[in-house]
């Protein structure tokens, strides 16, 4: 064929780059959007920040917004009490440190530099924890924002994994009206969750709500949920788990619904039982999905907010309030620094341990299932 | 809701607008709509709005009112005008935040059109009302619709059956509510509570405790201040009077609701109007609130004193509580130092000084509108508009609420102890310099919560306070802070 050497030339340096065209848009907009403000909050983070006449007015003041969250009048806040510190919680604190230190041992034969280096940031996050834990909770302490928000992730991605698998089991089973099931189980999700919280509110609402009755019957009419830490926390946790147990449900219920009938059909020859079927058969195949999910709904729920928030407000005290929900409060509050301080404690937090689960829980079981 | 006082505002107000007010020209504001930020649900929005509607059709300009949860009100106006959005025209916020707003240059300045204005007679102001609320650095700023004060109201019915007096101190109401709490207070079958105080956490609960530690704190007369020590800006709440304060405040709940850490004050309000409450921290509010049809079960029962006191005061060289002596509070009467604390300072609205000079016209006049007597001496009868007396000729005579519906004997006394507070030389008055909002609404408000919850002890609170104070007074400049303390309390140059 032919054209002049410069269309040829014009033409095949188009081809040769029509992978940066397509993907620059998007590159754009992510740089815009999301890299760049990531950057700019930093700027935040560093600075108090006054709102005057002529817009923002920034003044440095470095690590001091962290700082405070650690070491200054916010740290009973963010890290709950840490004085005294009981027997058990320094036992627990000193067998989570030799763990972890015995496991970073051991991992320097198996990996690169750079994975030792994740595994250290790993285990530095594990040992610190461990000692927030076992000065604050297992101290009979109060506990703070961060493991607030961890046991709105752990205890309540649990539960939620736990009754979601149940149901998608069940729905995947030749019931009758499982379709049905199917569509009541997934419409929680599609509420909004402001909608959520107010229904939550009305429906553990003691003296009106529609268990207030139950509640007189079992002696337990004086009883209010909103006045007691652990309770409030367990009534956030439900209504969170009404909410999300459904993406749990529906991810599962594919994963389940993909595991080739012909090999349970085998195992139902050679007179394998349900549970030896799920644990031979079913839960290898889905195990994969599984902490995929998990890991998501994870990375989801340290962002929870709406609940506490519309429920109670992060109280009594400040027992219900997440790591988010801090954040929104100093914020409102005008501390845009400290608010934005609080976010990249959260994100350096919910980074290190989602990059560990991934790493060494997620990966793990994907390896096997290719086995 | 009343809804006969309801019809006679929307025909006085026409009629008022209509005949007389200089901004009534029919038609002028035609095309000129204003944005108005203020606090969620019928109290305060709902009377804007309901005027709002007499004002456009009048005038022509159309009124908007947007309402926020009680939190998020001053960000929200502070970073609208600060960073040029401008989407809001009137703020309607405590008289005391307005300071922060003024000292970034965002307040209209309201002189100029008060000049022009032969309808709003600030004369008829209450001085301090006019003089705290309404101005900043001596310029008009803001207008009010509303004047607070936090008072102590008692179910005289309950009180008189059981042999009790009104309290004169915090010991006093805490033993009065011990004694009538569990009581059936409103006859169904039910034990009801001695004291109810909105204790929520983000609301307006960090105001009741003030109304506990101001007599405690302040002994010289308002000059002096209950916050901090005003030559050196030093916050005076990490000390015994601040402490004995908390620890009152917290041991106040053993008598009331059990969920009252979680209620606000539209929670509470709900109860005592059922007839559930023996005693209650509030404004002004409750007064002609129980005229309203839901309040039948405490129609023409609910009393109020202007304040309560205490017999122990702050020494503040040592820290210590010492009793009272005529030195040490000159003010005291019969051995009890009382210091009826202005809470909130009254709602008022201020102008985006950045607006369009045409909706500033149109929001001066609304204002203006609001606060004029033949308006406001309707709506601060209604319980449920949360508006509360300011203007003299409201508070001359009872003669208002008795036209309202409350019986002749307790609107004297109504009447009577907002004039006791407004009158007391030692009225403690809420803050008013820059930061004000954080200092109390998220320091205070925050470590109160704590407190009550058990999370920290009553020493950890109030040196977190202490920090927390002494970190905004930083913030803002101390020097700055001083001046301004100096301007509020009447102090200053």
């Amino acid at each position: 064929m032919a054209g002049s050497p410069l269309r040829e030339s014009w033409g095949e340096w188009i081809d040769r780059h029509s992978g940066t065209f397509f993907i620059a848009p998007a590159v754009t907009l992510i740089l815009i959007f999301a890299i760049f403000p990531t950057f700019y909050s930093l700027v935040f983070a560093m600075s108090r920040v006054r709102f005057t006449g002529d817009g923002l007015k920034f003044r440095f003041v470095g690590f001091r917004n962290f700082a405070k969250q650690f070491f200054g009048n916010d740290q009973v806040h963010f890290l709950g009490r840490t004085e005294p510190v009981s027997i058990l919680g320094m036992l627990v604190f000193a067998v989570i440190v030799v763990s972890v230190l015995v496991w970073l041992y051991r991992s320097r034969k198996i990996t690169t530099w750079v994975g030792m280096l994740g595994r250290t940031v790993s285990a530095a996050m594990a040992i610190f924890l461990a000692w927030v834990l076992g000065a604050s909770l297992l101290s009979g302490n109060s506990i703070g924002t961060i493991y607030t928000t961890l046991f709105y992730v752990i205890v309540g991605c649990g539960i939620q994994f736990v009754i979601g698998t149940g149901l998608a089991f069940l729905c995947s089973q030749p019931i009758s009206g499982k379709n049905f099931f199917r569509v009541i189980f997934f419409i929680p999700l599609m509420v909004t969750p402001l909608g959520v919280g107010y229904a939550m509110k009305m429906v553990a609402d003691v003296t009106k709500g529609p268990f207030e009755p139950l509640l007189s019957v079992i002696g337990l009419e004086n009883w209010v949920w909103s006045v007691d830490p652990w309770s409030a926390r367990f009534v956030m946790m439900v209504g969170d788990s009404w909410q999300w147990i459904p993406f749990i449900f529906i991810c599962m219920l594919a994963a389940l619904e993909n595991v080739p009938r012909d090999h349970v059909e085998a195992a139902q020859v050679d007179g394998a039982s349900s549970i030896q079927i799920f644990r031979e058969i079913t839960w290898p195949q889905i195990v994969p999905v599984a902490v995929t999910v998990l890991l998501i709904r994870a990375v989801e729920a340290f962002k929870i907010v709406d609940l506490p928030n519309i429920m109670t407000g992060g109280g009594p005290g400040s027992s219900t309030e997440s790591m988010t929900l801090h954040s929104l409060y100093v914020w409102r509050a005008n501390d845009i620094g400290t608010s934005a301080a609080i976010a990249y404690l959260l994100l350096i937090l919910t980074v290190i341990l989602c990059a560990s689960f991934f790493n060494y829980v997620v990966i793990g079981q994907l390896r096997r299932a290719k086995e | 809701m009343p809804i006969r006082n309801n019809l006679l505002g929307l025909v006085v107000g026409a009629s008022a607008l209509a005949g007389h007010s200089p901004a009534a020209m029919a038609g002028e504001f035609d095309g000129v709509t204003v944005n108005i930020l203020t606090r969620p649900g019928y109290v305060i929005a709902g009377r804007l709005a309901e005027r709002g509607v007499e004002f456009e059709a009048a005038t022509g300009g159309k009124i908007v009112v947007t309402e926020v949860p009680f939190a998020e009100i001053f960000p929200k106006i502070q970073q609208d005008w600060s960073t040029g959005t401008n989407s809001i025209d009137v703020g309607v916020f405590a008289a005391g935040w307005g300071v922060e707003l003024d000292a970034s240059g965002l307040l209209e300045d309201l002189d100029p059109y008060v000049a022009a204005d032969d309808k709003i007679d600030l004369d008829d102001i209450a001085p301090y009302f006019r003089e705290f609320g309404q101005k900043v650095g001596g310029k008009t700023k803001l207008l009010m619709v509303d004047g607070d004060f936090q008072m102590v109201y008692y179910r005289k019915d309950v009180l008189e059956n059981a042999g009790l007096e009104p309290p004169k101190t915090w010991e006093d109401y805490l033993d009065v509510a011990s004694q009538i709490h569990g009581q059936d207070m409103n006859g169904d079958g039910e034990a009801d509570f001695g004291s109810c105080i909105f204790k929520k956490r983000n609301a307006q609960s960090y105001f009741a405790v003030q109304t506990f530690a101001a007599p405690i704190v302040q002994t010289q007369g308002t000059g002096q201040g209950f916050h901090f020590d005003s030559a050196t800006m030093k916050p005076i709440v990490n000390n015994d009077g601040w402490k004995k304060a908390f620890e009152l405040y917290k041991e106040t709940g053993k008598y009331g609701p059990p969920e009252e850490l979680n209620m606000d004050i539209g929670d509470t309000r709900a109860i005592f109007k059922a007839g559930r409450c023996g005693l209650l921290v509030e404004w002004g509010d409750p007064g002609p609130l129980q005229l309203d049809d839901d309040a039948t079960a405490v129609k023409g029962l609910i009393y109020a004193v202007a304040a309560v006191g205490s017999r122990e005061v702050l020494d503040r060289e040592t820290g210590k509580l010492v009793p009272v002596t005529s030195e040490n509070a000159p003010h005291a009467v019969d051995g009890i130092n009382y210091a009826p604390f202005a809470a909130f300072g009254g709602w008022a609205g201020a102008i985006n000084k950045k607006a369009d000079q045409k909706k500033k016209d149109a929001a001066y006049a609304f204002l203006s509108y609001m606060n004029q007597a033949e308006q406001s001496s309707v709506d601060v009868t209604i319980g449920a508009t949360g508006y509360n007396p300011y203007r003299l000729s409201q508070l001359a005579s009872p003669d208002l609420f008795v036209e309202a519906g409350m019986p002749q004997e307790l609107a004297e006394n109504y009447i009577g102890a907002i004039n006791a507070a407004l009158n007391s030389l030692n009225m403690a008055s809420d803050m008013k310099i820059p930061g004000a909002a954080n200092y109390t609404g998220v320091v205070l408000d925050t470590e109160l919560a704590r407190y009550l919850a058990g999370e920290v002890t009553v020493e950890e609170a109030l040196e977190n306070i202490e920090a927390g104070w002494e970190e905004i007074t930083e913030d803002f400049g101390r020097d700055e802070q001083i001046e301004a303390q100096g301007l509020a309390l009447g102090t200053g140059n």
